[in-house]
């Protein structure tokens, strides 16, 4: 379970996250949506300990965040920010190895291999993995570190825009890819998400946030429609359903 | 790896016969304590110092590249050598009576400072060219080495500095290269540190998610390389450009797993000196080249076709 009870993030003198209340449900794939500057990323690197909150408490199964040793969090939740790239030459297996770090502190067991293994076959990199990073394309390497995460054997994943650099196919995949760890896998995904239409057609649960608040959350069709969508973005938008699904027109 | 192994092995056997003094191995086995004086006061230190220096200074050079994230950091392009200097001079005018223990603390000091500063403004730069980091570093380099000349002139210590100033393997005898096997306790544990330095050089928010405690992880790097600059410094002297070099020679052909090319880095850093000082050894026979020199010249010319030769998908 995690729970966010009234965070607050200042940078400078500017409130950026202001007293954020959120909990997030369980073995569902939920989106943070919102304007640029809205706090999402923000409020998701708090969420997973990569910056530290000026105020209020987050709760990962039962424990208060700050109370964790970070080796231990790092076997509960793990995090892939949109600026993830490394300038290190490490093959995808390697990468993949790294995964297990939580764990085996470097020293792969068997189990650690067997990990490591089956998360390259579930993202379908095996005739990737002994190639380096840099010589992948970015939706290969997008499914990389997805697979690493997957090593890395966390019950909540947390993505900063997934989908960013990907074509229309790659982003495609990488939802249906998400969408099975959640139902086959039982994973909790919570991730930042721009296209207002991936997460609508994707996600399970929608959280808007504006100018560091919440300004509403529910399931997808109480927040795909047009008085909401429009209180969100300050836009004049339109929710059409075609073929069962809620996309927004905003053009 | 083990044929390079085998390589330094044998060539490290043979330098022991190479010098201006004949010796050969059966006068050691008739047991001529002439020829073993010759080769226990001087052959074998120099080897040694050899070895431990060509090895330890890359291996700092392949953690700096790895905890920078930048391939074009390391001791000599970061200034951390001439911090080390400083350090010295600074105490051998403060400290004038200290024995070598305490200079070289001093100079770990200044090393660790001077290197960290650096970090942080890397840090700090938001225009993350490679070229550019280097550039800054050695820029930083160079004033505190105009500092370093200064204090030096001032205080009439120009002849000692400038034994800091060239690498010279000639003068490594019993009693003098002694300090450097600081650095073999140090090379351990940056093997067991190796995983948490690659982890480290993925970034501090990767690091994190993985459980790794970023800062301290590069506290400990960079007091790994402060430790073996400054005793580098004080025996042996600068071997400009070793610590960019080889590891990046290596990295190109086997990634970037430091568990993997840690070793590997140390064997072809001390091959990679061996064999520069047994060329400065026979080129002017029987004169010397100073190692400095020879691996300064090789290695900036290294460095060069590596700038040239930088392409997008490597660097």
């Amino acid at each position: 379970m995690v729970e966010v009870k009234q965070v607050l993030k200042r940078y400078g003198g500017k409130t950026v996250i202001d007293r954020v209340s959120l909990s997030v449900p369980r073995r569902k794939l939920t989106s943070l949506i919102g304007p640029n500057g809205a706090g999402k990323s923000t409020l998701l690197s708090m969420m997973s300990r990569l910056i530290p909150k000026d105020g209020g408490e987050i709760w990962i199964e039962g424990k208060e965040i700050a109370r964790y040793r970070t080796e231990e969090l790092a076997k509960k939740i793990s995090i892939l920010k949109q600026s993830n790239h490394i300038a290190a030459r490490l093959t995808v297996h390697e990468l993949v190895s790294f995964g297990r770090f939580p764990y085996s502190r470097g020293r792969l067991t068997r189990q650690d291999r067997d990990y490591v293994r089956e998360a390259i076959r579930y993202m379908e990199l095996e005739p990737l993995q002994d190639r380096y990073m840099d010589e992948l394309s970015g939706g290969q390497r997008q499914r990389a570190y997805i697979a690493m995460v997957l090593a890395q054997d966390t019950d909540y994943i947390f993505l900063d825009e997934p989908l960013n650099n990907l074509d229309m196919k790659h982003a495609v995949q990488m939802m249906e890819v998400l969408r099975k760890l959640v139902d086959e896998l039982g994973k909790t995904i919570v991730m930042v998400m721009h296209d207002i239409n991936f997460a609508s057609c994707y996600s399970d649960y929608m959280v808007a946030l504006k100018d560091g608040a919440v300004v509403c959350e529910g399931d997808v069709s109480s927040i795909m429609r047009d008085e909401v969508l429009r209180g969100i973005y300050d836009l004049d938008v339109r929710v059409q359903t075609i073929e069962n699904r809620r996309i927004c027109v905003y053009f | 790896m083990k044929k390079w192994m085998v390589l330094l092995v044998v060539l490290a056997a043979a330098s022991l016969f190479v010098g201006v003094h004949d010796l050969s191995p059966r006068e050691l086995f008739a047991g001529d304590r002439e020829a073993w004086e010759v080769f226990l006061i001087s052959r074998l230190p120099r080897l040694i110092s050899i070895l431990i220096a060509g090895s330890s200074v890359s291996i700092c050079g392949l953690i700096m590249q790895q905890l920078s994230q930048n391939r074009f950091v390391s001791p000599t392009t970061a200034g951390t050598m001439d911090w080390a200097r400083l350090g010295l001079l600074v105490s051998m005018i403060a400290f004038a009576a200290a024995g070598p223990l305490v200079k070289a603390a001093i100079a770990v000091v200044f090393a660790f400072a001077g290197t960290l500063l650096f970090m942080t403004v890397l840090d700090r730069v938001k225009y993350k060219d490679s070229i550019f980091i280097p550039l800054i570093g050695l820029m930083f380099g160079n004033i505190v080495g105009s500092v370093t000349t200064f204090l030096a002139y001032k205080y009439d210590l120009i002849q000692s500095m400038s034994a800091w100033m060239h690498g010279d393997f000639s003068v490594m005898m019993q009693g003098r290269y002694e300090m450097l096997y600081v650095s073999v306790p140090l090379m351990a544990i940056a093997y067991v540190y190796a995983n948490r330095f690659t982890i480290a050089g993925m970034g501090e928010e990767m690091a994190t998610n993985l459980g790794v405690r970023y800062r301290s992880i590069v506290y400990t790097g960079l007091l790994i390389v402060a430790v073996v600059s400054a005793v580098e410094v004080l025996t042996v002297g600068t071997l400009p450009f070793l610590g960019l070099i080889v590891p990046n020679i290596v990295t190109m052909y086997y990634g970037d797993h430091l568990r993997k090319v840690l070793p590997l880095t140390a064997i072809f850093g001390a091959l990679f000196v061996l064999i520069c000082d047994v060329f400065g050894r026979v080129a002017i026979y029987p004169y010397e080249i100073p190692i400095g020199l020879t691996v300064g010249v090789i290695g900036s010319g290294v460095f060069l076709y590596l700038l040239v030769r930088r392409t997008k998908q490597y660097v």
